[in-house]
């Protein structure tokens, strides 16, 4: 039996939806049930996920749900892989789970690092990968790519400054779409939205 | 007399320290010699490699994954070409699997003596990283030969590799591995039973096969804690499973297990690419397919529509359908994932790298917590952390 009818068939915990993509399952839940939901994929003797692989969220600015968090469990004993989704809004905030996996600690931490999403209940959520009083969370869409502020050594004062971001030409954005595929392109943005 | 308390004292260990491993910066708690709290802060070495992926086309995007564990470059570009593949739905000629998984073990060999060897040398044992370099130097010509770079070599792409092997190349591949298992006899002999590095090794950094899961653990961290696990054989990719190799499993969980482990890792390795020397086929080792890789230059010269295909791919690039996927490789270090998101246009979506190291260095609280402070550089060193990955 394939692990996504599995599923469908033991977990008691409501989900919104499960499907199978390029041969890798995918489980959509509302942010309250996730947390038993990763209990049950953890406990069932089905499932047995018992590593969290790695914790990431997208960021589309422009749909209701900004933020899409996604969750990639492997189970060693049944060497099966599941990802679980979770969409919140820009100021929701997600409950830790690094009570069940170690190994959220630090995922969650950079979580909220690159995206500012608050996870609650984590014992100690400090920035992980930016710098120390960096402001802003890099990974967003609306960050710019050259960030804000630039580091350089200054010799007179000899000592590490911090300077706003001066740049001698804009920085280029070129559009590689082809006009002829425009439209389709077109036609999936509003479908997206 | 009175027992006085004493208050801890906070140590910085890093970011300019040899046995770091690069720009690590640790901060301490002890109590007298014993580590209460280890609290590694990482990023010193933050690219934005994530942000940049997404402003970039696919293939333009790919040299940055040599850059992240510089220590084995091809095999992060692996991932990110299975991951690419596997939205496009294209498949790779066979040639061209046996050429990557040629280079993915000779990756790892590089790997596993860089780390070996600054093992040693954390723990007392200069000579191992003197032979050490020699041989790794040896393999970086192979790299060389193959992709004119001995580091970033960007030579694993979407659909295959960039060009065909040089010629006589599998012939000196194949003459160098048989006189490697000398170097890893010799290096044994150092080593394996010496005094001084079991004292330093042996219980220290134990971690249980339960902990190691829950703690993120992969690859040669994982196995020596008694898993058996092993990408290549649980969920084959390429032509791994038609080959025949073994998986070495620690026992004790232990820096000195994890050492053992890397040690047979290189002997399975040696066995691959003799295995892969003797029944590499002919034939192509690219996609044929003209919209993901690029004409030959030969082509090139006569043919409009090749020039046209090649200009195309390398302004624009291609399109995967929109989709999502987790695709991981055996890197040498553990599991090297990347979840990639397409919404079908030229450029990633979404990139998450999923560097096995960073979950290492997390758990470092947790392994050195008790020890002595000597204790914490080697465990640092059987971890097998590179900077470049973990900051990413």
């Amino acid at each position: 039996m394939s692990l996504s009818s599995q599923i469908k068939e033991y977990c008691n915990v409501k989900y919104r939806s499960i499907k199978v993509a390029l041969n890798q399952v995918e489980i959509s839940v509302e942010k309250d049930n996730l947390l038993k939901l990763i209990q049950f994929l953890k406990d069932d003797p089905s499932c047995l996920f018992d590593q969290l692989s790695d914790i990431t969220a997208v960021d589309y600015p422009n749909k209701k749900d900004r933020f899409l968090i996604i969750y990639q469990f492997l189970s060693v004993s049944n060497n099966q892989r599941v990802r679980v989704l979770c969409s919140i809004k820009a100021n929701d905030v997600i409950p830790s789970i690094s009570k069940l996996y170690f190994s959220a600690l630090w995922a969650e931490r950079e979580l909220w690092d690159m995206f500012g999403i608050y996870v609650e209940g984590h014992p100690d959520l400090r920035r992980i990968l930016t710098d120390y009083g960096f402001q802003g969370h890099p990974l967003r869409k609306d960050f710019p790519l050259t960030g804000f502020d630039e580091v350089s050594y200054e010799t007179e004062s000899r000592r590490v400054v911090y300077n706003k971001v001066k740049l001698t030409q804009d920085y280029r954005d070129f559009d590689f779409n082809s006009p002829w595929g425009a439209e389709d392109t077109i036609k999936d943005k509003k479908n997206n939205d | 007399m009175t027992d006085t308390k004493i208050k801890p004292i906070t140590m910085n260990f890093g970011p300019q320290h040899p046995a770091a491993h690069g720009v690590l910066r640790l901060v301490m708690e002890m109590d007298g010699e014993i580590i209460k709290r280890a609290d590694p802060h990482i990023g010193l070495l933050h690219r934005g490699t994530e942000k940049l992926i997404e402003n970039k086309t696919y293939v333009q995007a790919l040299p940055y994954f040599d850059r992240l564990d510089y220590v084995s470059p091809m095999n992060q570009e692996h991932a990110y070409a299975l991951a690419i593949e596997k939205l496009l739905n294209v498949n790779v000629p066979l040639r061209g699997q046996y050429i990557r998984v040629l280079f993915c073990e000779i990756g790892r060999i590089l790997n596993h003596i860089l780390n070996i060897t600054t093992f040693a040398i954390d723990v007392g044992a200069m000579t191992p990283l003197l032979w050490g370099f020699e041989e790794r130097e040896k393999l970086m010509e192979f790299y060389e030969r193959v992709s004119g770079a001995r580091l970033h070599a960007s030579y694993i792409r979407p659909g295959g590799v960039h060009q065909d092997l040089p010629d006589g190349l599998l012939e000196d591949i194949g003459l160098w591995a048989d006189q490697f298992h000398v170097f890893i006899d010799d290096v044994e002999t150092l080593l394996t039973e010496n005094r001084i590095f079991k004292q330093r090794t042996v219980g220290i950094g134990k971690v249980s096969r339960d902990e190691a899961l829950s703690l993120g653990f992969s690859g040669p961290c994982l196995r020596a804690s008694g898993v058996k696990w092993d990408l290549r054989k649980s969920q084959p990719y390429e032509v791994y499973d038609k080959l025949d190799f073994d998986i070495p499993v620690g026992k004790t969980g232990d820096c000195y297990a994890r050492y053992l482990v890397r040690m047979e890792e290189m002997r399975q390795s040696l066995k691959l690419i003799k295995q892969v020397i003797s029944e590499i086929p002919n034939g192509d080792y690219i996609t044929e397919d003209k919209k993901i890789a690029p004409p030959k230059r030969s082509e090139m010269k006569g043919s409009m529509e090749a020039l046209i295909h090649h200009f195309k791919l390398y302004t624009e690039g291609f399109r995967p359908p929109k989709g999502r996927t987790y695709t991981c490789v055996e890197a040498p270090k553990g599991e090297f994932g990347i979840i990639l998101e397409s919404d079908g246009s030229n450029k990633p979506y979404r990139c998450k790298i999923r560097a096995p190291g960073f979950y290492f260095l997390s758990s470092l609280d947790y392994m050195s917590k008790g020890h002595m402070l000597a204790d914490s550089v080697a465990i640092i060193g059987s971890l097998d952390i590179v900077f470049g990955e973990i900051d990413r």
